[in-house]
């Protein structure tokens, strides 16, 4: 079976975040991601949730190089310095390249 | 002490002494859903027998307090707690609005204590969760000390305020108790009206845990959140008592609008600001109203201002 090589760019954060890093991935170039909710800690805590404001996402997208370096990039400058964000690329092999 | 209070402080304790008590999140969930469509449809059902132009008024003076009170306690954190402004308009805006819970607890203290109040009362509360809320972002963005931070998104914003889910279903319930009518909302009594002190029992149990948990935000600076997570509401449950009395509240009803000023928003309130102020040191604004301002009002908050509502009308 032939596969191609793409990237998978995770990013674990803050709840709050979620539509913002969705519709951002969107313009920046990413055709699809997956959210799920997680739990977790940090060098600042644990974040539990166990309610609203404790909650937190992990975000996939798989897509190009340059797709995720941006993405990252973005997510880099203008989250990572109030938020508590995890962010992490990864190589992946996908079996249909066009939906990437 | 009522009873209510003793889940609480059973869910305190079992978080505090490390137990593996946890609810599912998706109860949390569908318990706080049920505590606002109950509120909501009560105080609707309730508006349906009462003139709105005799509410009007009284609604206009407690906007009016829930955009006041954050122009208090900005002040005093930023001169006497010496916060960074995002962090004092943060801590704002979260006591400029309003815990539907602990308004919850105090109608349930005054049902037990047989004293009756204005029951249109949650409409009060739906129109309390935003003007602070608001006001508390707008101190937080003005000045120099801003200007690297990125201007505030009042579009998005709002939608998240004005459409967050404790308004919807608060203003929804009061719509549809209001349509519906005592008799529409007949066959909806036994769940959301006889269930609720039970329902609110469970979810209490699940906020003392949750509340617990905050405990190692107080870690730092404990003095100040310990003093200002009391005494603030204290001072602002006066001005609510004092501006019920204003508005020709019975004691139930200075009771009850004391107990919502002097109460600080920990749903509505942090989602707002974690994007609106990104700045702001959540773990201070949550260790406040969760860690602090919650578990007093609800022990002994509700008790003393009823007594200070008392004493005054």
């Amino acid at each position: 079976m032939q596969t191609h090589p793409k990237k998978l760019l995770v990013i674990i954060a803050e709840a709050a975040l979620e539509k913002l890093l969705v519709k951002e991935a969107r313009h920046l170039g990413a055709h699809g991601y997956t959210v799920a909710e997680v739990h977790g800690g940090g060098a600042t805590g644990a974040r539990d949730a166990d309610w609203e404001g404790n909650r937190s996402i992990r975000m996939e997208v798989i897509c190009d190089e340059a797709v995720a370096q941006s993405i990252a990039e973005h997510v880099l400058n203008s989250y990572c310095k109030n938020y508590s964000v995890s962010i992490f690329l990864a190589d992946v092999e996908v079996l249909r390249p066009g939906k990437f | 002490m009522d009873p209510v209070v003793l889940f609480f402080l059973l869910g305190a304790f079992a978080r505090i002494a490390k137990s593996d008590l946890r609810l599912p999140e998706a109860l949390y969930e569908t318990l706080s859903i049920y505590l606002l469509l109950a509120i909501g449809l009560k105080g609707g059902v309730e508006i349906a027998k009462h003139s709105l132009g005799a509410v009007a008024p009284q609604a206009i003076a407690v906007i009016a307090m829930g955009a006041m009170l954050p122009l208090i306690a900005f002040p005093i954190l930023r001169i006497f707690a010496k916060l960074a402004r995002a962090d004092a308009g943060n801590i704002a805006a979260h006591y400029g609005s309003v815990s539907v819970v602990t308004f919850a607890v105090g109608i349930a203290f005054l049902a037990r204590q047989q004293v009756p109040y204005e029951s249109y009362f949650p409409l009060f509360v739906a129109l309390l969760e935003v003007p602070g809320i608001v006001v508390g972002i707008l101190l937080a963005k003005m000045g120099r000390e801003s200007a690297e931070g990125k201007p505030v998104q009042w579009g998005p914003l709002s939608h998240e305020v004005l459409l967050g889910k404790s308004v919807v279903l608060l203003v929804g319930g009061i719509i549809i108790g209001w349509i519906a009518g005592p008799q529409g909302i007949d066959p909806f009594k036994g769940l959301f009206f006889d269930l609720f002190r039970g329902v609110l029992a469970l979810f209490l149990l699940e906020m003392g845990l949750v509340a617990a948990g905050r405990i190692a935000d107080l870690k730092s600076r404990w003095l100040f959140m310990l003093g200002f997570g009391t005494l603030m509401p204290i001072c602002f449950a006066v001005i609510g008592i004092l501006l019920g009395k204003m508005l020709g509240l019975s004691v139930g009803g200075m009771t009850l609008l004391g107990l919502l000023a002097g109460s600080a928003s920990y749903i509505a309130a942090p989602t707002a600001t974690r994007i609106a102020i990104p700045e702001a040191n959540p773990g201070l604004s949550i260790g406040l109203a969760l860690g602090v301002t919650f578990p007093f009002n609800i022990t002994l908050g509700v008790a003393l201002y009823h007594a200070i509502a008392q004493r005054l009308a």
